[in-house]
């Protein structure tokens, strides 16, 4: 036997679920575990929330003005993203980093107004251990919930700038292009979350 | 180039259908309705805008089959859950309501 066959026995080259790039496959199986993590929380929420007596009513309480606007800014730097993948995927990197700098600053102006939003809320009563309105549990899931994503959000602006540099770094558009588009996975995951927990914590 | 192997989507258009859903669910919300309905409303546009970003803003629907399912594993678990959470959460609602009865009741029996 060659020392060679063992090698083929336990890993082939090619199977069908060779994914083309071994870094998106990554990113989505931690981006699988992320969301059951969202999922999980919002399960509980839902779970609190549909057994609770005196929950308040979120969208008379919260204001969904601002959150609207927010939900608004964070679908236009999903775009923004997209089309700094198409630049770089065209060849320009200069159009490429530009896209990316208003995505970041997408996710900055998001988590600042939810900042805002927060210490106004703190203002008019809502605490993690209790409110005016009704159930103590509205606050606290509330504060998990929407920190819990801001944390993503925050990571994701650090990321989106670390990939700006590394970018900027290499003269091959194409050799940065897989690294944007698993950025990009992560954004609009984070994206995607705020969809849901904008429909469930705000809306309904 | 995997850019020049799967031909883009028109993101714009997938940024208006986002925009135009977001605007419906604020109409939903105001809508002379049962609030069972319009719970059901906001949880499908709610899970159209998700697929809407999963498919192409994550380019899922370029895709292999095999990030499909790892895509879809965390909803399927997150769905599960809330079905195992409705036992406790409904067993607490009962208790919650049987300690308020009898104090209501006692004076009626006797």
């Amino acid at each position: 036997m060659s020392a060679a066959t063992p090698h083929v026995a336990v890993e082939p080259a090619e199977t069908p679920l060779t994914p083309e790039s071994w870094g998106k496959l990554g990113m989505w199986i931690f981006l699988a575990g992320d969301a059951v993590g969202f999922g999980t929380l919002l399960a509980a929420y839902g779970g609190l929330r549909a057994t609770s007596a005196d929950w308040p009513n979120p969208y008379s309480v919260l204001g969904i003005n601002l959150t609207a606007a927010m939900t608004f800014l964070l679908i236009c730097s999903s775009v923004t993203m997209v089309k700094a993948l198409e630049w770089l995927g065209r060849g320009d990197r200069d159009r490429a980093r530009m896209f990316l700098y208003f995505t970041a600053l997408g996710g900055a102006i998001f988590v600042s107004c939810q900042a805002y939003e927060w210490s106004h809320l703190i203002h008019e009563g809502l605490h993690i251990n209790g409110n005016p309105w009704g159930a103590a549990l509205f606050g606290t899931s509330f504060f998990l919930v929407t920190g819990f994503h801001g944390l993503h959000v925050t990571g994701g602006v650090i990321y989106l700038l670390a990939i700006i540099g590394v970018v900027g770094r290499r003269p091959d558009p194409a050799a940065s292009y897989n690294a944007v588009e698993i950025t990009g996975l992560y954004w609009h995951f984070v994206d995607l979350v705020w969809i849901m927990v904008f429909t469930f914590m705000y809306l309904l | 180039m995997a850019e020049t192997a799967h031909k883009h989507p028109s993101y714009m258009a997938i940024f208006w259908y986002l925009a135009i859903l977001t605007v419906i669910e604020l109409a939903v919300i105001y809508l002379p309705l049962p609030k069972f309905t319009i719970g059901v409303l906001l949880c499908a546009l709610a899970l159209g805008k998700a697929a809407l970003v999963a498919m192409y803003f994550m380019h899922l629907r370029f895709e292999t089959r095999t990030l499909g399912w790892v895509a879809i594993t965390p909803l399927a678990i997150a769905t599960l859950l809330v079905f195992v959470l409705l036992p406790d959460g409904f067993a607490v609602l009962k208790t919650t309501e049987d300690a308020k009865k009898p104090a209501a009741a006692a004076p009626a029996k006797h």
